[in-house]
């Protein structure tokens, strides 16, 4: 496979900080490879370097060693090619906009004509189904409604790549439990790879295809879950009840803590 | 409308407590270890409200076809008014272009701003004599600088403070994500301001402004009397003061004349605030 053809490929990517106190290590060579159209989800303690692993894809940092390559190209030329759209745990929508403006910020910005911003809104509205929202202002919506119109804006490009860095982090499990499931969703209807940024087992488990568990004081990779769990398309609530589902979440939980795995009791007891 | 009512209401409660201390307080005022915290009842030191309201149905001079009181208080309000209002415009476009210049970097922000506050602990009665010699060495193309010019400057000296310093605060509000999310479209900084920065520090500016307006009407009129600028109601309040002696009520005349240029400027303000409503959501948040 040509380089071009992943999403992400990070190699050898350490990033120092220097603070006051010293140098932080916040990754320590770190290699990851995200394929085109792959869910793969980054997990671990608070500090362990997601957040800035994340952001060095984004092209809103720069290792301080190690190579990234976004769709084949450096981060910074991706970003200014807009390769990915970018989602965070605050919505951090503009209060002073509509749902539909908001949304039509990143075309707007770079210059879309009129006409065809409204067309583009109107279908990633109808896509997170706040059709009936257009109009509202940020501050007449709830949380996940919120979060909701942050991820359609994130994909008003219909880039091939989405950064999210918990996204559903402040939202209350049932909002949560159906963000996820439209998130799953939404990724498969676009064919676009996530980086997906959580500190819960279970949504990393039920979302990725990979979960990639970090660990922090240097920030490292300490191991990776392969979850497959059928299919998108397939993946609705029930799946959140099989036993591999179950085995999944023991394995990432095994790498997280080191303990044995207990899924599989957790399965025979329901 | 409720807010209207309150105000009423507000005005009344002071003309009452005013009178009831009038009618209830000693004649020598309160004296607190030789310092008198409250004032004496006489007419002199407190006239009735109504004494001040009846002077502004008097002729303003002993001239046989002298104006009324409120004519000439009206009067010198508008003049005043119309001197603050080129001071605080002067100060907008000074305190705003200060502000841009301070959140575009940090360096001009370190430079700028211990300046900014620094100028205004300089007493406006030394610096208005200052600005009038300047000016009058100044003639652009043939164009003679006036008094009012001065008055308006040291207006703007005043009320720049606060907009630079509010604005300022208002353009660095945005949060990190957003201005992430800004820089992970590629675009310049020029358009963050014009589409992230400027309209977050609507709130900011707002309040601002209303302060600014404040600022400029009181500088006026102090530098009105400090210059000895004609026309105003700084001056008018120092000639006034002078005929306390036949009326006490007198010198209360041009101070609601004052209260009256502030009232304007600040509802001029309140009215840019309903145009500007649709950025004041952020209200609630912050
Ligand atoms: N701008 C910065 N300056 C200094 N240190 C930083 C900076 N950003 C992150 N760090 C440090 O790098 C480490 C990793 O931070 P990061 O935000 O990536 O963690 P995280 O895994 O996202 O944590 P959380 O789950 O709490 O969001 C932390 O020790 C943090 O203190
Ligand atoms: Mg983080």
């Amino acid at each position: 496979m040509s380089a071009g053809t992943h999403a992400v490929e990070v190699a050898g990517v350490s990033r120092v900080f220097d603070t006051k106190k010293g140098p932080v290590v916040a990754l320590d060579d770190v290699d990851l490879t995200v394929a085109a159209g792959e869910f793969v989800s980054l997990i671990g303690p608070s500090g362990c370097g997601k957040s800035t692993l994340l952001r060095l894809i984004a092209d809103l940092d720069q290792p301080t060693s190690g190579t990234i390559a976004v769709r084949g190209k450096g981060p910074r030329q991706a970003r200014l090619d807009r390769e990915y759209g970018i989602a965070f745990q605050q919505a951090g929508l503009l209060p002073w906009r509509t749902v539909a403006a908001n949304i039509e910020l990143p075309l707007q910005v770079h210059g879309v004509a009129k006409g065809a911003r409204r067309a583009r809104a109107a279908e990633l509205l109808e896509l997170i189904g706040l059709t009936d929202f257009a109009d509202h202002h940020p501050d007449q919506l709830s949380g996940g409604m919120q979060q909701r119109v942050a991820i359609a804006r994130a994909l008003a490009e219909s880039p091939k790549l989405l950064l999210m860095d918990e996204p559903f982090g402040a939202l209350d499990e049932i909002t949560r439990e159906r963000m996820q499931n439209e998130l799953v969703r939404i990724a498969a209807e676009t064919g676009a790879a996530v980086v997906f940024v959580t500190h819960s087992i279970p949504e990393a488990v039920f979302l990725s295809d990979r979960v990639v568990v970090m660990s922090p004081r240097p920030g490292r990779i300490t191991g990776v879950v392969d979850c497959q769990l059928g299919s998108s398309s397939s993946r609705t609530d029930a799946v959140r009840d099989e036993a591999g589902f179950f085995h999944a979440v023991a394995a990432v939980r095994e790498h997280l803590h080191g303990t044995a795995p207990v899924a599989v009791r957790g399965v025979e007891t329901r | 409308m409720r807010a209207l009512v309150a105000g009423l209401l507000g005005v009344l409660a002071l003309v009452a407590t005013w009178e009831l201390y009038r009618a209830v307080g000693p004649e020598a005022g309160v004296t607190v270890g030789g310092t008198v915290v409250l004032p004496r009842t006489s007419d002199l030191a407190m006239p009735h409200v109504w004494e001040m309201l009846r002077v502004f149905g008097e002729p303003a001079s002993g001239a046989s076809d002298a104006d009324s009181v409120l004519v000439v208080v009206l009067g010198a309000a508008g003049f005043t008014l119309r001197i603050a209002a080129v001071g605080w415009l002067v100060a907008v476009v000074v305190g705003l272009a200060l502000a841009v210049l301070m959140a575009r970097s940090g360096l001009a922000e370190s430079a700028i701003l211990p300046w900014v506050i620094l100028s205004q602990t300089v007493p406006l009665i030394a610096i208005a004599p200052l600005v009038r010699r300047w000016g009058s060495q100044l003639e652009v193309g043939g164009l003679e600088w006036q008094n009012e010019y001065s008055v308006a400057v040291i207006a703007a000296y005043l009320a720049f403070f606060p907009i630079a310093v509010g604005a300022l605060r208002g353009l660095k509000s945005p949060v990190a994500s957003q201005v992430d999310l800004m820089h992970a479209y590629g675009v310049g900084w020029w358009t963050t301001l014009r589409t992230l920065r400027l309209p977050s520090s609507v709130p900011y500016l707002l309040s601002a402004l209303r302060l600014a307006a404040a600022s400029a009407v009181i500088g006026t009129v102090v530098a009105e009397a400090s210059i000895g600028l004609r026309g105003g109601i700084g001056r008018l309040v120092i000639e006034y003061a002078q005929s306390a002696g036949g009326d006490p009520a007198k010198p209360w005349a041009p101070i609601f004349g004052a209260v009256a240029v502030g009232l304007v400027a600040g509802g001029v303000v309140a009215l840019l605030g309903l145009f500007l409503k649709p950025y004041r959501r952020q209200e609630v948040l912050s």
